[in-house]
């Protein structure tokens, strides 16, 4: 078209709007103005080259898409790019994201405007790339340099603890990167290539399938993040501003599931086969841990990153559960997982931008001042508690379904999880939005202003939407999934009959 | 015609709730009612054109939902005999609910709200009746769940309200943590979510058996059990009821539509709409029955001694709950949703009088403080009593067909089975309880010394929803609109049974339910309960009479009786009056726990533990190294990137050499 693809259009797009950021000299109000409105118009431009994108998809097919392919640096490596069904509802799930991130800050950063936008358009770029990449080395470049940005979000911009916050993500992150790399090292020595697709047609011995899962799996299981590697996401969150959550929580967190179903599932099925009592235990631990934690948490924001790993415990679950029902669910609750926790980021941002505190205990009794802010947050309280007519909901139970279909104990464990959610949100909810309205501070505390609405508007659709009609999403991905639980039946079948056969 | 009784309220709902606060309070209540009123009437059509003509059941599908892999989940409207019956009951209550609610909450400045969720609740509660697949039920009933938190809750300064609010909810995830394992079995058994597919598959899993849960049983026994324990939170069943007396911090026209009518009884109709899946169940029938046959008496044991009107109406609803399942549990399903129908009228009427009453002492519930209202409000004092005679089974009131035909099914069943004796004891026992506490909230109310006290200390405690009334304190009678909803209802519970006794249960059963109930062959109850000694018959009628004359005697002969009793049996009217101490065994059990485990999991585990021997226990060590050598504010982030840039060049290096071989 250009002289490139439409997935790189994607990846770049942002890069030129940083760049054109970058041109932008002095720091005066107008100059703010300009960068902000110039990384929304990016991102907005960059969300429908997204969707012109998602025309020429086709779901019917299980490969590979819109693929393009370059070589870099002499031999082995290139530049390959595409996208299936699994991905793409990621790709989208990031363009859709990002304005709301941009919008988000609109009012409450102020200093190093031009800087902070930037680290988000790079941020984008680097996100898109990781579910678009089809080699290896690419994915593992975009994956790890997706971090540097978020640790300057976190570091620069953050809350009073954000050195320790950022401190403890790395080094819970360096530790699975080294193991990946050494896994990619070892994939390259038996396929002799980094070419995903090749990579995908590979039988990898048993033996080392055991290890190259365990060095994938460190490095993922951060990123999920699973018990008991969770401990650096409610810190992050915490200190994180708003559209920083946002991310982390959007789309961040998907990059870990993401990196299940590409990578662990398909190619190292046998391991997958193994260990996946492993995961399921961490997953159930995790629901009912952290739904507990939860529970007795002091900070809306803590409160709700516990929530999240809460929420991936049944992503896990459902794609180890490694049945259609179970795989496309985990897709579909990593996507509605991306808007719900999204939006009540959003939603925590809003009273903070006004009060400046997350204790829950300064709050009560907010519906009287802002009903609008109220209905907002109630919709998406009732889709994180999974509230059938939410996108909330078809995850859960797909998931659910799935993993029954499995192991009748996992779902059985899981589904406390249904109680405990509805516990600990609306334990949140009645604290901050019902009761009396008596805090000095909360008396004059507004409703929801134009941009905000505009800001939840489509969030909100969109969680009721998809909760009716989940079809767009689980279509998207129908094709591909299928072809991954038939290629993960097929490779266990085979296995077993070599196994037999060398009796 | 269907989609519109079903849609119409969600229009309402979307109407009152997106511009109640622009279009205002009374045009939001003319909007909600009239469509409802138009649901309600249509809903009649049905029934006449379903339950009584020709018309033949139906399934219109409205779209696609869940589709996954073999998973395929419809939005579709059942229409056969039991939904148009439910059609009915939900629609009438729900539209009278909503007239009488325009003189009960004439005062309260969130009306639109309070009627947006009047409408959502309706919406919800006809998708669950409508439902033609497990999931959409299951939407349906954390649909009606949602409204039932968002309606109980609806005064939400009270801490009382929030707390009651939060409880049903959670109380009824517990319930629902079972009903979604049913439907996860349902459709590992067979393929399907569907109710003509598993319908069709029950018969060839009877006495199948799977492993499951670390033991083989027996497939069918599981599915319903799991199924029934949904059943057993939505209405409040024996073990899951704590929440239903709670959820009458709700407003009165609330109650009367939820909490009795109709959102309670979601669970009975569950059982009944899948009865082909709990006839294949025997096992899970008789564990119905035990439930059912508890919970009517344990109820009503309750529903002695307690002092606020509203909450003994909200006892004898847990317990005619249970008398529903009794007759679920032993086959008769049509009995059980003929005394749901019955049971919706004059219930309803008893709340929305108790409502008129509440209203008329200005939000005062204690009836201690009430008395000799009958010459101050003789509309309410007449239509009270026609309920309490339909519910305590008078000859020829609605009661009288329906809960009498279950303790003589129970009868029949006791012939032959051990937990038929028990709940035919159990209902006997309990037919005299009803009695005696309905005469007793009868008395105590209308009847002896007026004891309307001008307690400003009381009042204050009611100020939210209580903006002068002026400063008339005598009792007054309710408007028309309230009063007319009551005139209608007294009606239903006057004669429905009469009218509708031979269709339901009778001798034009075949050509009313039109195989909408299923019965295996070896279901006779119908038959069976009219082959009992007449002796027995008699047996509800006499406990009628004998709590009717001990509520008399105690309340209204020789006032001060009870107060005797309670003295000298101060514990067993403790834990009456404790509601047996389930709310206090939960807390402990359960509530507390869970804090306290959050706590030892937030600050043990991940603090102590997870951190301590992670992260924190590393950079102490890093930072002890470190610590002159580098700025650690800077530092992590270089570390880092430094990090991954060797990483990349010790890649790129591999590359090349095995490029290179």
């Amino acid at each position: 078209m250009f002289g490139f693809g439409l997935l790189s259009g994607l990846i770049f797009l942002p890069l030129v709007g940083a760049a054109f950021i970058l041109s932008q000299r002095g720091d005066d109000e107008a100059t703010r103005n300009n960068v902000r409105w110039a990384a929304l118009i990016t991102t907005l431009a960059t969300f429908l080259l997204s969707l012109w994108a998602w025309k020429l998809f086709d779901p019917a097919s299980s490969g590979f898409q819109l693929v393009e392919e370059s070589r870099w640096i002499g031999s082995g490596l290139s530049y390959k790019l595409g996208v299936d069904g699994i991905s793409m509802p990621f790709v989208l799930l990031t363009t859709f994201l990002m304005p709301f991130c941009i919008g988000a800050s609109w009012v409450s950063i102020q200093h190093r405007v031009k800087e902070y936008m930037v680290c988000f358009l790079l941020l984008e770029t680097l996100m898109i790339g990781v579910f678009s990449a089809l080699d290896l080395v690419l994915f593992y470049v975009f994956f790890e340099g997706g971090l540097i940005p978020m640790f300057l979000i976190i570091g620069v911009w953050g809350g009073k603890r954000r050195i320790y916050a950022s401190f403890k993500f790395f080094l819970y992150t360096l530790i699975g990167s080294l193991l990946m790399l050494l896994a990619i090292m070892a994939m390259y020595g038996v396929a002799g290539t980094t070419d995903i697709v090749a990579l995908l047609k590979t039988d990898f011995p048993v033996s080392m399938q055991k290890y190259l899962w365990l060095a994938f799996f460190a490095s993922f299981a951060v990123k999920m993040p699973m018990w008991p590697v969770h401990t650096w996401l409610p810190d992050a969150h915490v200190e994180a501003p708003t559209a920083g959550s946002v991310i982390l929580a959007g789309i961040l967190l998907k990059m870990g599931g993401y990196g299940f179903i590409r990578f662990s599932l398909p190619m190292f099925p046998d391991a997958s086969q193994y260990f996946a009592p492993l995961v399921w235990t961490l997953s159930i631990i995790a629901i009912i841990y952290t739904s507990l934690v939860a529970l007795v948490q002091e900070d809306m924001k803590k409160l709700i990153a516990y929530s999240s790993v809460a929420h991936m415990g049944f992503v896990t679950m459902g794609l180890f559960s490694m049945n259609t029902q179970g795989v496309q669910g985990a897709v579909f609750q990593m996507v509605s997982h991306g808007l719900v926790a999204g939006a009540l980021f959003l939603c925590v941002g809003v009273v903070y931008d006004r009060i400046h505190t997350r204790d829950i205990a300064a709050y009560g009794g907010l519906v009287q001042r802002m009903p609008l802010y109220a209905l907002v947050f109630m919709v998406f309280t009732m889709a994180n508690v999974g509230l059938p007519g939410t996108s909330g909901f078809v995850g859960e139970f797909l998931t659910l379904i799935g993993a029954f279909g499995a192991n009748a104990w996992v779902a059985f464990f899981a589904t406390t999880g249904v109680i405990l959610s509805a516990a600990y949100a609306l334990y949140l909810y009645r604290r901050i939005i019902f009761g009396v309205l008596e805090k000095p501070a909360l008396a004059g505390i507004m409703d929801l202003d134009a941009r905000e609405i505009a800001l939840f508007a489509p969030l909100l659709l969109l969680t009721i939407y998809y909760g009716v009609h989940p079809g767009p999403i689980l279509d998207a991905c129908a094709a591909s999934v299928d072809h991954l639980v038939k290629g993960f039946d097929a490779a266990l079948a085979a296995t077993k009959t070599a196994a037999l056969a060398l009796h | 015609m269907y989609t519109a009784i079903v849609f119409l309220p969600l229009l309402g709902f979307l109407i009152a709730g997106a511009f109640g606060r622009s279009l205002g309070p009374r045009p939001s209540e003319l909007v909600t009612t009239s469509l409802l009123v138009i649901s309600a009437i249509l809903s009649w059509i049905a029934f006449i054109h379903v339950g009584l003509g020709e018309a033949p059941a139906s399934t219109p599908v409205l779209g696609a939902w869940i589709n996954s892999g073999a998973l395929n989940i419809e939005w579709a409207l059942r229409i056969d005999t039991l939904t148009v019956v439910m059609l009915v009951v939900v629609t009438s209550v729900s539209c009278l609910v909503h007239l009488y609610s325009i003189g009960y909450m004439h005062e309260d400045p969130s009306r639109p709200r309070f009627f947006a969720y009047l409408s959502l609740f309706t919406f919800a509660m006809l998708m669950l009746v409508t439902a033609d697949n497990l999931v959409q039920m299951f939407f349906g009933w954390e649909g009606v769940g949602l409204a039932s938190y968002l309606l109980i809750g609806f005064w939400y300064e009270k801490p009382s309200a929030c707390a009651a609010a939060i409880k049903a909810f959670v109380v009824n995830r517990v319930g629902d943590f079972g009903f979604a394992l049913g439907i996860f079995l349902v459709f590992a058994l067979t393929g399907s979510v569907a109710f003509d597919t598993i319908f069709a598959a029950a018969p060839g899993l009877a006495g199948k058996q799977i492993h499951i849960f670390g033991m083989n049983a027996d497939a069918m026994t599981v599915t319903c059990l799991l199924l029934f324990m949904g059943a057993m939170g939505k209405s409040a069943q024996f073990l899951l009821h704590t929440w239903l007396p709670d959820a009458m911090e709700g407003p009165t026209p609330v109650s009367a539509l939820i909490h009795a009518a109709t959102m309670v009884t979601a669970g009975v109709f569950m059982v009944a709409r899948l009865s082909p899946l709990f006839e294949q169940a025997p096992v899970a029938l008789t564990f119905v029955t035990i439930v059912g046959a508890t919970t009517a008496f344990f109820a009503a044991t309750i529903g002695l001694v307690q002092n606020d009107i509203k909450r003994v109406i909200a006892y004898s609803t847990c317990s005619q709950l249970g008398y529903m399942f009794v007759a679920l549990g032993v086959g008769g399903y049509s009995l059980g949703i003929f005394h749901l129908f019955t049971h919706a009228f004059f219930k309803a009427l008893l709340f929305l009088g108790a409502g008129s009453v509440i209203h008329a002492m200005h939000h005062e519930q204690d009836m201690r403080k009430m008395g000799g209202l009958r010459k101050d409000i003789p509309f309410t004092f007449a239509m009270m009593t026609i309920g309490t005679l339909a519910l305590t089974g008078f000859p020829f009131t609605a009661g009288y067909y329906s809960k009498d035909a279950i303790i003589e099914a129970a009868y029949a069943t006791s012939l032959h089975s051990g937990a038929g004796v028990y709940a035919f004891l159990l209902t006997v026992i309990a037919a005299g309880f009803t009695s005696f506490y309905s005469w007793r909230l009868v008395f105590m109310t209308f009847f002896g010394e007026r004891h309307v006290a001008h307690d400003d200390r009381g009042h204050a405690a009611h100020a939210h929803d209580d903006h002068g009334h002026g400063h008339d304190h005598a009792p007054h009678e309710s408007p028309l609109v309230m009063l007319i909803p009551l005139a209608l209802l007294g009606f239903g519970a006057l004669f429905a049974g009469l009218v509708f006794s031979s269709s339901f249960i009778g001798h034009g059963y075949e050509e009313f339910w039109k195989k909408a109930l299923y019965s295996g062959p070896g279901n006779h109850i119908l038959y069976a309960m009219h082959e009992i000694p007449e002796a027995v018959g008699y047996v509800p009628f006499v406990m009628m009479a004998g709590g009717f004359l001990l509520a008399l005697y105690v309340y209204v002969i020789a006032p001060g009786t009870a107060k005797r009793i309670a003295d000298a049996n101060p514990l067993l009217y403790r834990f009456l009056l404790n509601k047996w101490y389930f709310d206090e065994l939960y807390d402990l059990i359960f509530v507390r726990p869970a804090f306290w485990l959050g706590r030892l999991f937030w600050k043990g585990g991940d603090g102590r533990i997870i951190d301590g021997l992670g992260p924190d226990g590393i950079s102490a060590r890093v930072i002890d190294v470190t610590n002159r050598v580098v700025r650690l504010q800077t530092g992590y982030l270089y570390h880092y990137a430094f990090a991954m840039l060797i990483g990349v060049a010790a890649l790129i290096s591999w590359y090349l050499v095995g490029g290179v071989r």
